[in-house]
């Protein structure tokens, strides 16, 4: 083998291209496979549209991958968008007091906004704005998207940014790094572990939503996208069973697909950025990464991309020395000018809220109010109700799958990808047997609330018992301790924090699918349980936008007041009296 | 020597005080003085939490003083300025980049060319003896091996004064001792421009070993206290008999400083409410106590030997002298340790009796003890919350300091039994628990 490259530090002088070798040929059909597909899926989207004109959807099986590309496109590049969204304001929020101060309270607020929301609010301009351009709809479809993606992704990001070690930091600043270089070389590595898993989870979340955001009926506009979404809402309408199964099917390529060509590589890369060292076991690998590294020709390519970047990262711009502040304003100034923020920052706040209730209340009564509340409180019930049952169901499942080595290396990964499997896939089946049995309509529809997201009570538990130090499982053993005791005393406690993590992300999922749980719909059939979800829902679909902001804010209002009387206080509980170490 | 040479480095009454709630300030340093001159190594010796590393990020520009200010060839220093760099206490390196990586961060970001950044980045790890390891991700290194990473990564940056900020303090002994004579080893071969190293240590023997100059550093507020002058020729031998007396010499004026701030109250060693009690394990006190006790010694036992022998870091050894002297059983003068008759009982007594014995001098000479006894008793339901006491500590501590009293005192009472504590909900009481 007298072409081996030299594997050394020294490799990024090479001057001549290297015989390409078989993983090249792979890797290389690989990448124009991809290329060609996504220009193809790209042209489509920038079609001609007008309003009003009527798209078909072919319910045909063989259209399926077709649909399947043009979904995923528009995931992806609402993935981009949540991407800079999070870099940019999570680094802002991180970094300037005043920025944090508007920025973390306004994504906590716009989290607890439904999805369905944004794309009622947005829709219309979209429409206006890209006139006589497919652009328009979907626009509108990839910005529900994004919405339902970048809030975890900017939460993450920020916390991490926040966490850095301090004397990184002050590393950083002894050797005169820009805030550019700074980015790129201190605060995206620390932070990306955080970002990807909540950008899987975002992934999986907004899969659910798929089908609203491309078969677009609210506002009285009635487009369907071509699309994966679009395609189930139309099976749907039909009642066509053959169609359902076909896109079970689809969907479960389309999830493993992206999943070993996207996540993975990623995964598999990111591993490095932890400041632990990983052992053998847990580090992911990817068969993508591997065959990109055992290729040469590619990997010239890839030297090639590296010094381009780290070009990038060593531009001259935003090397503007930041000062220190040696009293460059005296502390008076300083007050009035914090002053001056908080008297613009409540007076803004102020106005919105003015507006935002004399356009509520220009149609609604306060009767309405009222009783829009009172469908919250019933939805609130649902949702409490579903995550103790889903509490119940899991936790004793969990813990006994993360005391089997085996079974925990096992199961997280199906869990994980039931997690990406779009939930309301299965509400027809629900709907069917509602009807068949006669169920109560206000009862049966929770469980499909909690469909998707209870896989994060699941996995979160096995997380936490097979973080359990070994040893006091041993120690709990030569006690003696068993049965209830052993539940009671070490199990439950011991899994406290994981199980607190997992319920507030099920129950954050379990709001915003209340919209679209709570109609569950089959052919004809139309079955609406009484709630706040089912109240938004209708509105947004008949372009009652007073309605629905009241919907809105009741909801937004109801999530804040859960996180802030349930959630916070069971979290620090959480971290205070029940984490190791 | 050295010492007609030139300054470069000026530091000129610093002072730092952090705010408190607003109103109170903390004055951490208070008018510093000093001139750091080209061909000499300074130590910085002082107790943990004496503001030493604080003064050391002024002068590297991280932090800005409150007043006064630090001249770099009489140029004050607002930001890192090149010509400056250090070395991090526990180490600071990016987890992500590979050493070579991690050495070169400091030339990309003067922009340093791709050939030039990586011919001096290769000769820096050759310097500090880690060539072979360049591909190296910093988890698979030790302690040791970071810190010389982290020493390269100085260097290669080809600074004129280097600032270490307890460099070797994260590291095993040997690795420590290692290290510290390979530094020498570096500054006296001239292979690389630094002209002074400020060396920031709580280790009296380090500061011995490097230091041409010694600042004893004082706590509350931190100032340079005594210098102390090491003319002895590297390398340096820790068992050579001027070595140790020039140790003795130090320990002296360091618990010189603490019997200073006791001897003005040296009759009546009782202290106030508000006192700052160290924070000192009842497992230390009554450790202590037994060892002391113990055939091995007489009645007046050396403080140095006493700490060389125990392997007590210095700041250790001065809190369980005061928590000692607090509680009246032991006496300190002039360096030496002696027990007390009470000091002599609860070495000899069972656990039972100890913490009698423990009890009784708990309410008696501390103040804040007896104090919560007291409200204990008087308030209707027996319970006291921990934030009144807080509340109560900080019209004379800063926040800090009286959460580490409360926490001191706390475990004191529950050990004598003289009241309970729930950390759940905050409270103190009367009651046994369930």
């Amino acid at each position: 083998m007298a072409l081996q490259l030299k594997n050394t530090y020294s490799k990024n002088e090479v001057t001549s291209w290297p015989i390409p070798n078989a993983w090249d040929a792979l890797a290389l059909l690989f990448v124009i496979t991809v290329l060609v597909l996504l220009s193809y899926g790209a042209t489509a989207m920038m079609g001609h549209y007008d309003v009003g004109e009527k798209l078909t959807i072919s319910l045909s099986p063989k259209m399926l991958p077709y649909y399947a590309l043009r979904s995923v496109i528009r995931m992806f590049i609402a993935l981009a968008c949540s991407t800079l969204v999070t870099f940019v304001f999570g680094v802002w929020a991180a970094k300037s007091r005043s920025a944090e101060l508007i920025i973390i309270p306004l994504v906590d607020i716009l989290q607890s906004v439904p999805v369905l929301g944004f794309l009622s609010i947005t829709v219309v301009g979209f429409i206006v704005l890209f006139h006589g351009s497919m652009l328009g709809p979907e626009c509108a479809a990839i910005f529900a998207i994004f919405t339902a993606q970048v809030w975890n992704m900017l939460l993450s990001f920020y916390q991490s940014v926040k966490n850095i070690p301090h004397d990184l930091r002050e590393a950083s600043a002894m050797f005169h790094l820009s805030s550019w270089q700074c980015f790129w070389k201190i605060e995206v590595p620390y932070a990306m572990p955080g970002l990807l898993w909540n950008a899987m989870m975002s992934m999986s979340g907004s899969w659910v939503f798929l089908v609203y955001s491309e078969a677009i009926s609210v506002a009285n506009q009635n487009i369907l996208l071509p699309g994966i979404g679009s395609y189930i809402s139309v099976a749907i309408q039909h009642a066509d069973r053959g169609a359902i199964v076909a896109v079970i099917i689809a969907m479960f390529i389309v999830i493993a697909l992206y999943d070993q060509i996207f996540f993975r590589p990623l995964l598999a890369w990111s591993d490095k950025f932890k400041a632990e060292s990983v052992d053998s076991e847990s580090m992911n690998d990817s068969w993508l990464l591997n065959l990109f590294q055992r290729t040469r020709w590619f990997a010239v390519i890839g030297i090639f991309m590296k010094k381009v970047g780290s070009m990038v990262v060593a531009i001259k711009w935003r090397r503007i020395k930041v000062m220190p502040t040696i009293r460059p304003v005296t502390k008076n100034t300083k007050r009035y000018l914090s002053l001056l923020f908080w008297i613009i920052l409540l007076s803004v706040v102020a106005f919105i809220l003015i507006v935002l209730w004399r356009f509520i209340f220009q149609v609604a009564s306060y009767h309405e109010a009222l009783h829009v509340i009172y469908l919250g409180v019933l939805t609130a019930i649902r949702v409490f109700c579903v995550i103790i049952i889903s509490c119940i169901i899991w936790v004793p499942i969990g813990v006994l799958v993360g005391l089997h080595p085996k079974a925990s290396r096992i199961v997280p990964p199906i869990a994980q990808f039931l997690a990406a499997f779009p939930a309301n896939l299965l509400f027809p089946v629900m709907a069917l047997l509602i009807i068949r049995y006669h169920l109560n309509v206000n009862i049966w529809v929770a469980p499909l609330m909690i469909l998707g997201t209870q896989w994060y009570i699941l996995f979160n538990v096995i997380a936490g018992v097979a973080a359990l130090p070994k040893n006091l499982h041993h120690a709990v053993g030569t006690l003696n301790v068993k049965g209830f005791l052993w539940w009671r005393k070490f199990v439950l406690p011991g899994i406290f924090p994981y199980l607190i993590t997992g319920a507030i992300t099920a129950a954050g999922g379990a709001w915003n699918i209340s919209i679209i749980a709570e109609v569950v719909s089959w052919g004809h059939v139309h079955l609406i349980a009484s709630g706040l979800g089912s109240y938004i829902a209708e509105m947004t679909s008949i372009g009652d936008f007073q309605r629905t902001a009241l919907g809105i804010v009741v909801m937004s209002l109801f999530v804040l007041l859960f996180n802030y009387l349930l959630w916070r206080p069971l979290y620090q509980l959480a971290e205070k009296r029940f984490q190791m170490n | 020597m050295r010492v007609d040479n030139k300054n470069i480095i000026q530091i000129d009454n610093i002072k730092k005080s952090f705010q408190k709630h607003r109103v109170q300030e903390l004055l951490v340093l208070d008018e510093v003085n000093f001139d750091m001159r080209e061909g000499e190594i300074i130590a910085l010796l002082g107790k943990s939490g004496s503001g030493k590393s604080t003064l050391l990020r002024i002068i590297a520009g991280l932090i800005a003083a409150t007043d006064g200010q630090v001249l770099y060839h009489g140029s004050p220093i607002m930001s890192p300025v090149s010509g400056l760099t250090m070395v991090f206490q526990h180490f600071a390196l990016l987890p992500w980049l590979t050493v070579l990586q991690n050495v070169e961060l400091g030339l990309e970001a003067q922009g340093v060319k791709n050939k030039e950044r990586r011919k001096r980045a290769l000769e820096a790890i050759d310097v500090v003896g880690l060539d072979g390891f360049e591909s190296a991700y910093p988890k698979e290194l030790s302690g040791g091996m970071s810190q010389r990473v982290g020493l390269a990564r100085a260097l290669v940056v080809d600074p004129e004064v280097l600032l270490m900020d307890e460099p070797f303090s994260a590291l095993d002994v040997l690795t420590a001792e290692k290290l510290r004579s390979d530094l020498i080893d570096l500054w006296q071969s001239k292979k690389t421009n630094i002209k002074s190293i400020l060396i920031v240590t709580h280790n009296i023997e380090e500061a011995v070993f490097l230091a041409d100059r010694i600042l004893v550093f004082d706590s509350d507020p931190g100032k340079v206290r005594d210098e102390v002058i090491v003319k002895v020729e590297h390398p340096r031998n820790d068992s050579d008999p001027e070595f140790r007396s020039l140790m003795d010499h130090i320990y002296t004026l360091m618990t010189k400083e603490k019997l200073d701030s006791i001897s003005q109250k040296d009759h009546d060693k009782s202290i106030t409410l508000g006192h700052r009690l160290p924070d000192v394990e009842i497992s230390e006190i009554t450790g202590f106590l037994e060892i002391m006790n113990s055939s091995e010694y007489e009645q007046k036992v050396d403080l140095p030997e006493l700490a060389d022998e125990l392997h007590l870091e210095l700041d250790n050894l001065f809190a369980i002298t005061e928590a000692l002297e607090i509680m009246r059983f032991a006496t300190v003068s002039r360096g030496d340790i002696s027990l007390t008759d009470l000091g002599m009982s609860m070495a000899e007594a069972d656990i039972q009796l100890q913490k009698s014995i423990f009890a009784k001098s708990l309410l008696s000479n501390v103040p804040l003890a007896k104090h919560i006894h007291q409200q204990l008793h008087i308030t209707d339901n027996q319970r006291l919350s921990e934030d009144v006491i807080l509340k109560y500590l900080e019209k004379d501590l800063s926040s800090q300091a009286s959460e580490e009293v409360l926490k001191v005192v706390i475990e004191w009472g529950r050990y004598a039994e003289i009241f309970a504590y729930d950390s759940n909900s905050g409270y103190l009481s009367l009651e046994n628990p369930e």
